[in-house]
């Protein structure tokens, strides 16, 4: 049986690659091989996982130097002369091993203000939002999201500036603003804008090449760009 | 120097002042061009290029404004390459970079300024 050379990141910040030879078995993912060396090899090994089928968005690491979905990556597609080279997420604090603390991911999500904020009571009707009215399709182009932070990790902006609120919380606020039923735009757009917000996007689209989802960050930013100029120049964009 | 960051409408109306710029700057940079390589081509001497700008409001006009724009343009964009390289944020930068955009301004306009008297 043929076997692949596999490296995987040991410690927290600091710390080292282990190698292991994992049995090379056909249609396998990368998620089977770190599985199989925590099960089969080494049990103290720690990583995340939870669907195993791309919806839950929790078993993103970095895979021989991109950041990628675990779960759905064919170790034919990355295993360049048998070998992989495995370390958790960039531009996340890592817990252990595979293991990053996600925390200032959604914290980010949070300060984009990227909860729904309805405004109908239990009396009104349902709202009633053509499928292909412009700004559904918008919405619909960036809410399949599932909060991978392959985006996040990809992203040199927030590796240079740590305050930027990073392409998914991004994305989330602008399928928000696009939400016809939503009436937090005014707050969301003043938290989205400016050094930290969506102007600090030098559009490089790592985001946007990488998302597991398809999903195109950058177009969300250029939105949220846009709209956030028209606020400011009306002087509709403050502080809290 | 402080960290007061300046309000979020003031950061994104500088965003805005860069793109606005770059526009204008993409304009004047063709323009430059054509009218350098007109002037190699046909072997205008610095005196007869001189002759042409002397009181020449149109020439003195087209420069001005180009001299503007970079001195808004350049700034913001250094201010971003500053603060990302260096993590430099706050009162000091932004003092920093608009004395660079007074500065730019000045030279440019001078000699905008010397090739028309």
């Amino acid at each position: 049986m043929s076997t692949l050379s596999v490296a995987i990141w040991r410690g927290q910040e600091s710390g080292r690659y282990q190698k292991f030879e994992v049995p090379r078995l056909a249609s396998q993912t990368v998620l089977d091989v770190v599985t199989f060396i925590q099960r089969e090899l080494d049990p103290t090994l720690a990583y995340r996982y939870s669907c195993r089928v791309g919806m839950c968005g929790s078993c993103a690491m970095t895979v021989n130097g991109r950041a990628r979905w675990t779960c759905r990556t064919h170790v034919d597609s990355v295993a360049q002369g048998g070998r992989l080279e495995i370390s958790p997420l960039r531009n996340l604090p890592v817990v252990r091993d595979l293991v990053t603390d996600m925390t200032p991911f959604f914290d980010k999500w949070a300060r984009a203000r990227g909860r729904f904020q309805g405004g109908a009571t239990r009396r009104d009707d349902f709202a009633r939002v053509a499928p292909g009215s412009p700004a559904r399709m918008l919405a619909d182009a960036g809410i399949e999201c599932i909060g991978c932070g392959v985006c996040y990790s990809s992203c040199d902006v927030v590796a240079w500036n740590p305050d930027y609120l990073g392409p998914a919380a991004l994305n989330r606020a602008w399928t928000l603003v696009n939400d016809a039923r939503d009436t937090g735009n005014r707050a969301r757009l003043a938290a989205v804008a400016g050094d930290a917000g969506c102007h600090a996007c030098h559009t490089h689209m790592s985001c946007t090449e990488r998302c597991p989802k398809q999903i195109s960050p950058t177009a969300a930013i250029a939105g949220l760009k846009r709209a956030t100029a028209l606020a400011a120049l009306r002087g509709e964009l403050s502080d809290e | 120097m402080g960290d007061e960051r300046l309000n979020v409408r003031a950061q994104v109306l500088l965003w805005t002042a860069q793109r606005a710029s770059g526009a204008v700057l993409a304009l004047c940079v063709v323009v430059h061009l054509v009218t350098i390589i007109y002037a190699v081509r046909n072997g205008l001497s610095a005196a007869e290029v001189l002759g042409r700008t002397r009181a020449s409001i149109g020439w003195a006009a087209f420069y001005s404004v180009f001299v503007l724009a970079a001195a808004v343009h350049a700034p913001i964009g250094l201010r971003s390459v500053l603060s990302e390289t260096l993590n430099w944020r706050g009162a000091g930068l932004d003092i920093t970079v608009t004395a660079l955009a007074l500065a730019l301004a000045l030279w440019g306009l001078r000699a905008v300024y010397a090739v028309f008297i």
